[in-house]
Parts: structure tokens; sequence; C-alpha cells
């Protein structure tokens, strides 16, 4: 099979065309010696068999950062016949460094000058003919977005593989890479004549837009207005769709599942069931929300205002050893905190993107504020139960900043943060689409196999011995509850409540649920009452502060181990939120009965 | 006549880079990026609170963090037409 990479600057439209070569049907590679996922498809090109690789966007092969040391760790590891570099036109002036480096290497190349629709609106003229005569491979125009070109660069790509020249492995890369000074004479003598470039970039739309989107007094509000505003979008469909994904799931166990399974055992058929069956089910749930964020992300990744939006955050961010795209992401955290967290991929630097995966859990998710409704209304009068919430909602921004304060030494951000502000553009529907599916894709397969076995495992220690009810004292919940009593009695959390944060491991979804088993009452009227007379509201506070800080679910974990690479890291995560839970929910529940409370 | 910082600049102002008084790493990003000595750079506008540079060299507009701004010395402002 012939080996294809595709490589470029960040910005270019390579992901986009990347996703136009193959369909998406691309799936995730590995390559030994390499820790970063990449992109890789089969691609027929013409009776020849491809297997295309989208490499992680690089501004210089030289340079230090961690995904240019990829690129060249992975030129010296595999034999390539063909790459493929694209470039932005509009930028062909800085981005020409890229194929001169290739050619030094001597890698067979094609040139594809992307974003050709731009180049002429912002009137970047390049005669690709004397362009390809000097640099010695081909140079195609193409608009990877709107597809015009795409039909003559795959024929030349075919006819190129079609030549059977032998496959090239780069030996000796740092050696033979150029100088600063000769690189600055190539690029003078390949671009002279060839690229006609105005005197300066005459977008007008994009500096009128940033006059107000980045402007120092209106840019702030603009900026949160249009996140709230994402965020509506995405709750507003997102729960309906979820609610019928939910319905659909139900009706299949209510009409197929329980009548199929029937004759078994109540044991197997409740492992079965309320095990495996509602732990895929609690996966799915996430589905159409990760699926509407990621639409949304395409937009404003896309559009270019991601790093509009970092540059009106920095100065804030900064201090906290994050960037204002960490401040975006921890905003999303606040509809749920499994998307915000692939969401950090759009960071390249591992220090910043591992501080900023250790402060999303903190944001406080919707599952969370369903079970602070439920107490609130439970336990306080109408007119200060929405004063609780909030407070609830500054304690979980507080949580944040320390976390981020506390581990910004542990992740140093080496990368500088010198952000391309490219113009604004937007996205073609399809785009949205392919973007949104394939992260949906990758969600589902990276965390259905953890998460279902922590349900499965929950289920269990809920249900075992079998001879007991469920979750009662003498499962093995219900004494691991008894246990660990000595640890919450000091924060005023009963064995009760004990057991259901238990059950708020698995996802915050299933707190009252867990709550109406162990009480033996309905979600409505009876458990609130029951359990307002059985704890006071310090009680009741300190069990919210608990649920507000501590682990927020196993997708959370799920995609955290997932994302991080690392067990370490994703149990640093659930050891620090647990510590720091204890200690919140300690000190404000001895301090209120101190105080008299 | 007193080096002048890249982080010197009024917003509007143009001035052409001089030198670039950075480690390696950041010299290749910023080279890759456009910013080399002898272009001409205009700053369109600073972040609030401090915050980031908003600058123009050639076709690109990139942002940068004002304490690698002041590393990066250019010409007297007007010199550069």
């Amino acid at each position: 099979m012939k080996q294809i990479a595709v490589l470029g600057m960040p910005n270019t439209g390579k992901s986009t065309f990347f996703n136009r070569l193959t369909g998406s049907h691309a799936h995730i590679g590995n390559w030994p010696g390499i820790t970063v996922d990449l992109m890789m498809a089969e691609v027929k090109l013409g009776d020849e068999l491809a297997e295309v690789v989208d490499l992680p966007g690089i501004y210089d092969l030289r340079g230090f950062s961690a995904d240019e040391a990829v690129v060249r760790c992975f030129l010296e590891k595999t034999p390539l016949d063909l790459v493929l570099i694209i470039l932005n036109t509009t930028q062909i002036d800085r981005q020409i460094i890229l194929p001169l480096q290739v050619r030094q290497l001597g890698l067979p190349a094609v040139v594809l000058l992307n974003m050709t629709d731009e180049a002429k609106r912002f009137g970047v003229k390049v005669q690709s003919d004397l362009l390809a005569q000097r640099l010695g491979m081909p140079v195609l125009p193409i608009s990877a977005k709107y597809g015009v070109g795409y039909q003559a660069a795959i024929a030349t790509l075919t006819e190129l593989l079609q030549q059977h020249h032998p496959m090239v492995q780069v030996e000796g890369l740092e050696e033979r890479l150029l100088n600063d000074q000769q690189l600055a004479v190539d690029l003078g003598a390949i671009l002279e004549g060839a690229v006609q470039m105005p005197l300066r970039l005459s977008d007008q739309w994009t500096t009128r837009l940033d006059r107000f989107l980045l402007h120092p007094v209106l840019g702030l509000p603009i900026f949160f207005g249009a996140m709230y505003l994402i965020f509506q979008v995405i709750y507003a469909l997102g729960s309906p769709m979820q609610a019928v994904l939910g319905d659909g799931l139900d009706w299949f166990k209510g009409n197929a599942l329980e009548p199929l399974l029937s004759p078994f055992p109540s044991f197997l058929k409740g492992f079965l069931i309320d095990g495996l069956y509602e732990g895929i089910g609690t996966v799915a749930a996430f589905l159409p929300v990760i699926f509407l964020f990621f639409l949304c992300m395409a937009i404003i990744e896309d559009s270019g205002y991601l790093a509009r939006s970092a540059f009106l955050m920095d100065a804030l961010m900064e201090r906290l050893g994050l960037d204002g795209r960490s401040f975006v992401m921890a905003l999303m955290g606040f509809g749920c905190n499994v998307p915000a967290i692939l969401g950090t991929r759009v960071m390249r630097s591992p220090g910043l993107r591992m501080l900023s995966m250790l402060v999303i859990p903190f944001s406080l998710c919707s599952a969370r504020l369903n079970v602070f409704m439920f107490m609130t209304t439970a336990m306080f009068a109408a007119n200060i139960a929405p004063r609780v919430i909030f407070s609830l909602y500054l304690l979980s921004f507080a949580a944040a900043l320390l976390t981020a304060a506390l581990f910004k030494g542990k992740f140093p951000n080496q990368e500088p943060l010198a952000l391309e502000l490219p113009p604004y553009r937007f996205p073609t529907i399809k785009q949205m689409l392919v973007r949104a599916w394939c992260e949906v894709k990758h969600f589902w397969i990276w965390s259905r196999r953890f998460i279902i076995v922590g349900v499965v495992a929950i289920w269990l220690l809920n249900n075992l011995p079998t001879n007991v009810p469920t979750a009662s004292a003498q499962t093995l919940s219900g004494m691991i509850g008894e246990t660990i009593q000595p640890l919450f009695a000091p924060l005023g959390i009963n064995p009760q409540l004990t057991v259901a944060l238990f059950f708020g491991f698995i996802a915050k979804e299933i707190v009252l649920g867990g709550l109406a088993v162990i009480y033996g009452k309905s979600e409505g009227g009876d458990l609130a009452g029951a359990i307002a007379q059985q704890i006071d509201w310090v009680q009741a506070y300190s069990f919210m502060l608990f649920t507000l800080l501590y682990v927020p679910c196993l997708s959370t974990i799920a995609v955290l181990k997932s994302e991080s690479k690392s067990l370490k890291f994703a149990l640093l995560s659930v050891g620090w939120s647990l510590g720091l839970a204890w200690f919140a929910s300690f000190v404000f529940y001895q301090s209120a009965r101190v105080l008299g409370f | 006549m007193a080096p002048i910082h890249l982080a010197d600049l009024k917003p509007g102002q143009t001035a052409t880079i001089l030198v670039l008084h950075i480690d390696a790493s950041l010299q290749h990003r910023f080279c890759a990026l456009g910013l080399r000595c002898g272009q001409e750079i205009h700053l369109l506008r600073q972040g609030w609170m401090k915050g980031p540079l908003h600058v123009r060299v050639g076709m690109t507009e990139v942002m940068l963090r004002r304490c690698d701004a002041h590393r990066i010395y250019v010409t007297a402002v007007g010199e550069a037409a």
C-alpha cells in the first residue's frame, strides 16, 4: 500500500482537505514512538490503495513544540511515497518555508495552494507553473472548502503514485534542515516574480468586525453574550434530543428486552438490564449533546472567533497559567464536562491542556444542577433557594481558580502564546457536520468500555449479596457506606446520603434515583419530605458542596483518561477533587455548627 | 537613542523589526509567523488589563503576549514609511 502524509501549518484548511479526501472514514492510527493521535484513512487513488495520514499542523520542521517533534519523528520512522503540503495561498510569502524544508529532505512532494477563493479576494496572485518549476514539485491551486481544483489535484496525485518511485525515509533529519540564512535566501529567490502580494492585508470585513468584537469595552460583553447563546442552543436542543433518546431506550427495554429476558433468573435479568443496558444508555445519553457541542465548536473555531476569545481573556488567564481558550472550555463545562474536556484538543501544549482538564470538572454541569434544584427546593424557603444555587455557582468558580493557582507550577505551559488571528470565515454546513460526527464517534469508541464497566461494577455493589434489598445497608455498597461513615460523619453526611454519593460516582443524573431507591420513596414529594425530616439545612448544604466538588461522573473520568493518555493524571484529578470536596464540606459543616446553626 | 520595544508602540503605529532577543524556540515560531528582522510590523490593538498585543505583519495577524513583545526591538516610530 502507498503511504501519503499531509503536512501544513495551522489554519491552512489542512483538516478540511483531509476530510474531503478521505470522506469521514478516518480513524485513529498508532505509530511506534509517537504519543499523539494521528488521523489516518485508506483512500483509493486510481487503482492504487493509499494510506493517508494527517500530521499535526506545524509552523517549522525545526520547531521545538510537541507537534513539531511528532512530525520529525514520523518522517524519520515512516517511509513515504508522497508528502502533500497544504499552504494558505494568502500567506504563501511565509508558508513557502515548509515546501523548501521538505525539498531539502529529499521527500517527493506536491504543494496544494489552498484557499484560492480568499487569495483572489485579497489580491494575492500566484503563478503556480513558475513556482512548480522553481520548487521542482507540482504546485496546484485548490479550495478545500468549496472543492475547486480538487479533481485536478487528485488526478496529479494518482499519476505520481502510478510512477512507482521508491519510498523515501528521511535519515539524519536534523542535520539536513536549512539554517535561517539559507532559508531566507531561498525564500526570496523562489517567490521573486512568481508571487504578487498586496502591500497589506485588505480584508475590510475582518477589520470592521474586529473593531466591535475586540473592542476594549464591548469585546467581553459580546463574548459572554455569544457564549451564553451557544450554551442555550446546545441545551435547548440537546435536552429534548436526550429525552427522546432516553424514551427510545426505555421503550426498547420495556417492549423488547424485558419480555425477552423474563425467563431468566432475576439476578441475571437485573444485571443485564439495570447494569449493562443502563450503562450503555448512560453513554448514549451524552451523544446528542456532544454532537451539538462540536457543531458549535466548529463554528467558533473555524470562523476564527476562538483565537479572538483567547485574545480577550488572555490577560486574566495568563495569571492562572491558562489561556483564553481554557476559559471557553471551562464555560462550556457548565453544560456538560465531557465535551468540554474533549474540546481542549484545540490546545496543543500538553501542560496547558492538562491544567485545563484539571479545572473543567469543577464547572457546575447541568446534571449537578438537577440535584441542587431538588435539594434546595426540599430544604430551603422559596426566596432563599435561588441564592443557595447562586452560591454554589460562585464556589464552582472559586474551586476552578484555586485548582489552577495550585497546579500551574506542576503543568508548566512551555508553548509561547503566539496565535494567528485568521480572517473571519464561515464554515460550510458539511464541514461542521463531518467534524461533529467524527467527534461523536471518537467519544463513543473511547469511553463506552470504561463507563459500562463502571456502571456494572456499581450495580453489583448495590445488588450483592442477592438476598437483601437493593442498595440497603446489607449490600456491599451499604457496607462500604457504613465503613466509610466515620469519614463522612464529620461532614454531617448520614449513611443514606453516603450511599447516594456512591451512586453519584457513575453520574450525577442518578443521584436522585439512587436516593429514591435508598429511601424507598418515589422521586416526587415523598422523597423530599423524607429527606427534609431527617437532615437540616447545614447537612444538606454540606452534601451539596460535596456533590459539587467531587468527581463529576464516570464519563468525565473516562475522557480525562483517554485524552491525557495517563491513568496517573485521571487519578490525580479524582484524588484532588475528592480531597477538596471533603475539606470544603468539613470546613463548612464544622464552622456552621460552631457558629450555632 | 534608546531602543524601542514592540510593546512601546501605540495602537495604529507601524515600525520595522530590528532584533528579536528571544530564545531559539520562540524565534522559529515567530519567524514562521512572519515576524522576522526587517519586516514591517503594525500594532492594531492592545488587550484589556495589559493583555496581549494584536499585530499585523504582511498578510498575517498575530496575537502575542506583552512579555514576549518586550524582547522585540523595533525602529523608532515613523522611520518605516
